[in-house]
């Protein structure tokens, strides 16, 4: 079918065991490395997640095993308050940055973006493999937090000074362990910076004849939108990481105000202020946000469009809002600091650009369901995920307006309502958008289908469960529960503990419904039937591979030719009701 | 940095590398992806410096004791120090057009004047450097007023300093790899985009850092 010219392939294939699997410039084996970080990550922080809320409903209750591991901060398995904190610090940071900027992005970007343009590998091979294991050593020197001094630190995913930059005063794991994060978030940034370098010059240089801009499928869009929203949003963390460490290090005050009383003595520090550290860290925080969303974006509108065999509304419009959204994104970091002591009037200035996020964020959905009604969607594991994504960005992203709203925000703040928020339109909702991906994806990764049934029940248990657990999170909020309280007792919280044991009830089924992800992985991964070559009949590049997994090169030592725009479905072809992008012949509107 | 970072190589088809000529989509941009690789790490090291100065910038406003300290010795020291990196622009310009004729020699000497342009900055700002020290500033400490001072005085020069280390060290790289033949003229030119870049940071650094500070 594909009109393909002869071509040689640029570097040859590994034979060795190292260069094939370990230290491999191979974009795909790259990407599987992410996944399987973001895996071995998002287990851990989802475990921690468990032990915070156990601890939250029994704080007397001892976790096996956890005495072990924590003498000082869980001593005979009682998690004490500092613990917890140090608990979910590290349960953010994980999933921040080591799941969802990995997974979405690092992972499947890797593996599909280099095939999706036609291209061999990644623009710079070196470079790609340079940044998973500088990734990797950012995980481990953020995992050993554990396991040394007195544990991980306890100010948070967004390492709020001053409580970050005292050092050892400010409580256990403020020594060394939040040394280790910041150095950990250093080294990750510089992961990224490669990471992104190399996505933009790929996408920008490696396509295939034929393959214009225009012509990219949208989820390509999103890992170049996504790309150069990172190359900018890390080059600011970064320093905002050395600036943290020389405070810690060296006795420099950026972030630490004069005469500050931690642990009952004046800290010798002068003229620095804490909210230098939050102008920075939101300056790249708010971006991350969307670093972390628009991928699944991507993702769940490429998988949409081929299960329901025709396109969107107008797929344009969604890269133009995926757009939008990364400019905005850089414009409205002000709104996390609306009770932070900013002078009141910059909150307006932040407040009005974080509403208009909103107008290509309601067009979106609104092309997804408009695009919905009346199609004929063909329902599988991947298309329903799609279809929890949508419901999650949607329920997530409603209490965005009320957050928005400075006035709503003063009452709304630090309380469980924003952790509501976050935890739905960006942690499950670009969540699901990997489950999504990866039913998609699979048999192209791996050359077996994933069983259906077992998706289907991982996909049902997964809704029901996480807005089980999340949208009583916003009912706490409104009825005042702060969060960062590791326990409820004497307080006029105690009234809502009931809540608080439904939705760790919800935690730990929810989790454990994840393990038919797990098994249904493993299992399809050695005993799924054999997968074709396109059996989604999808009609992107990384679908005309000769083979899946794709050979070393990805074409076969063959250059793909492209004649269409991505989605050309509902068509009469000899195929089907589609045509490939490789297609040569006339197409429905090219 | 090994050799084979300095040059970054790609699997780009265009300019030099043009392996796959034809069989590939133009690049928007018409230019190695190598060098399209160092814009882009210009803008982002852009970011980089911005969020540095913007700090130094925020915690200046909020100091009510912040000390007017260079001397016209040390403010004459810094001009000279901006002669030898403006030159040092133009010589690796030099250096570029050398190299777009083939003329390896020549471009190998541009590259190394320019290197040593870069090493008598460096050396100079060192002597600034230990001359505050002596007078007792430190990072995190100052005899003049706010503790702020050192901490971005230090900081800001420091991280300036480091590109301009990275830079002599890439540029005597390229250059010698470029005598030799093993480097085209477009890792003198893409070296030489950095190097302009760093000279173009320090554009910023003398006006707000030294000249803002000067005694009165």
């Amino acid at each position: 079918m594909s009109d393909m010219s002869v071509h040689a392939a640029v570097h040859g294939a590994p034979t060795s065991f190292i260069r094939k699997y370990v230290f491999s410039l191979d974009h795909k084996i790259i990407g599987l490395q992410y996944y399987a970080l973001a895996l071995v990550a998002v287990v851990t922080g989802m475990v921690l997640s468990w032990i915070m809320r156990v601890h939250l409903v029994w704080p007397n209750a001892p976790i096996p095993g956890l005495g072990a591991l924590a003498k000082v901060g869980a001593p005979g398995g009682v998690v004490t308050p500092e613990y917890y904190l140090q608990l979910m610090t590290m349960h953010g940071t994980l999933m921040v940055f080591f799941v969802l900027t990995n997974a979405p992005f690092a992972a499947f970007g890797n593996y599909f973006l280099p095939i999706q343009i036609g291209a061999e590998d990644m623009a710079f091979p070196r470079f790609n493999m340079m940044s998973f294991w500088t990734t990797f050593v950012a995980f481990c020197i953020l995992i050993s937090a554990f396991f040394v001094g007195d544990g991980p630190p306890l100010s948070g995913w967004t390492g709020y000074a001053p409580l970050s930059a005292v050092g050892k005063d400010a409580g256990p794991g403020q020594g060394i362990g939040q040394s280790l994060w910041g150095i950990s978030i250093f080294v990750f940034c510089i992961a990224s910076l490669l990471g992104s370098l190399n996505f933009i010059a790929t996408t920008l240089d490696l396509r295939t004849k034929g393959m214009t801009l225009s012509r990219m499928p949208i989820v390509t869009w999103a890992w170049f939108i996504t790309s150069c929203i990172a190359l900018l949003a890390f080059a600011v963390l970064m320093p905002a990481c050395l600036l943290l460490i020389l405070d810690r290090v060296t006795g420099t005050s950026f972030f630490i105000p004069a005469g500050l009383n931690v642990g009952d003595h004046i800290q010798p520090h002068q003229g620095g202020s804490p909210l230098l550290w939050q102008h920075l860290f939101w300056f790249f925080g708010h971006p991350e946000v969307y670093i972390a969303i628009l991928p699944a974006i991507g993702i769940v509108s490429h998988i949409l469009i081929c299960n329901m065999r025709k396109n969107m509304l107008s797929h344009r419009v969604l890269i133009y809002c995926m757009m939008a959204i990364g400019f905005l994104s850089y414009m409205v970091w002000g709104h996390h600091m609306f009770l932070s002591g900013m002078n009141p009037f910059s909150a307006l200035v932040f407040s009005f650009p974080t509403l208009m996020i909103t107008i290509p964020a309601t067009i979106m959905t609104l092309i997804w369901l408009g695009s919905l009604y009346g199609s004929n969607l063909r329902i599988n594991s991947a298309s329903l995920f799609c279809l929890g994504f949508i419901s999650m960005f949607v329920s997530g992203g409603v209490s965005g307006f009320f957050l928005a709203q400075p006035s709503i925000d003063i009452y709304l703040h630090a309380t469980y309502f924003v952790v509501g928020h976050f935890h739905m339109v960006m942690g499950v909702a670009a969540i699901m958008g990997v489950f999504a991906g990866t039913y998609f994806w699979f048999p192209k990764m791996t050359g077996r289908m994933m069983n259906e049934t077992l998706g289907r029940w991982h996909f049902f248990l997964t809704l029901i469960g996480t807005y089980a657990i999340f949208m009583p999170f916003h009912y706490l909020g409104l009825a005042g529960n702060v969060r960062r309280y590791s326990a409820f007792q004497d307080d006029f919280l105690v009234p809502l503990i009931p809540v608080h044991k439904f939705i760790t009830y919800a935690a730990l089924f929810t989790g454990a419904a994840q393990l038919i992800f797990i098994a249904n992985l493993v299992y399809s991964r050695f005993k799924g039937p054999q997968a074709s070559p396109n059996p989604w009949e999808c009609t992107s590049l990384e679908w005309s591979t000769p083979s899946s997994p794709p050979p070393f090169d990805n074409f076969g030592g063959q250059h793909p030719v492209v004649h269409h725009d991505p989605y050309q479905y509902g068509v009469k072809s000899s195929t089907g009701d589609y045509i490939m992008q490789t297609s040569p012949g006339p197409g429905a509107a090219s | 940095m090994s050799q084979a970072d300095l040059a970054i190589e790609s699997l780009s088809p265009h300019g030099a590398e043009a392996h796959g000529a034809g069989v590939m989509e133009e690049s928007p941009f018409a230019i190695p992806s190598s060098k399209l690789v160092m814009w882009l790490f210009i803008i982002s090291d852009a970011c980089t410096f911005g969020a540095m100065l913007f700090a130094y910038g925020f915690i200046r406003n909020s100091a009510a004791d912040w000390p007017q300290v260079f001397e016209s010795a040390s403010i004459w020291n810094s001009l000279l120090m901006t002669f030898i990196l403006v030159s040092t622009s133009l010589t690796v310009l030099f250096a570029v057009k050398a190299a777009q004729s083939e003329d390896r020699a020549g471009a190998f000497r541009w590259t190394m004047v320019t290197a040593a342009g870069g090493i008598l900055f460096t050396l100079l700002h060192i002597r600034e450097w230990l001359s505050l020290i002596g007078q007792g500033a430190r990072l995190f400490q100052n005899p003049w007023g706010s503790p702020m001072f050192g901490a971005a005085f230090f900081s800001i020069t420091g991280l300036h300093m480091a590109h301009v280390v990275g830079g002599v060290v890439a540029l005597i790289v390229v250059g010698l790899s470029y005598r030799s033949g093993r480097y085209a003229a477009r890792h003198i030119e893409i070296w030489a985009l950095y190097w302009h870049f760093v000279d173009l940071v320090w554009m910023f650094v003398v006006p707000l850092i030294y000249l803002l500070n000067m005694k009165r």
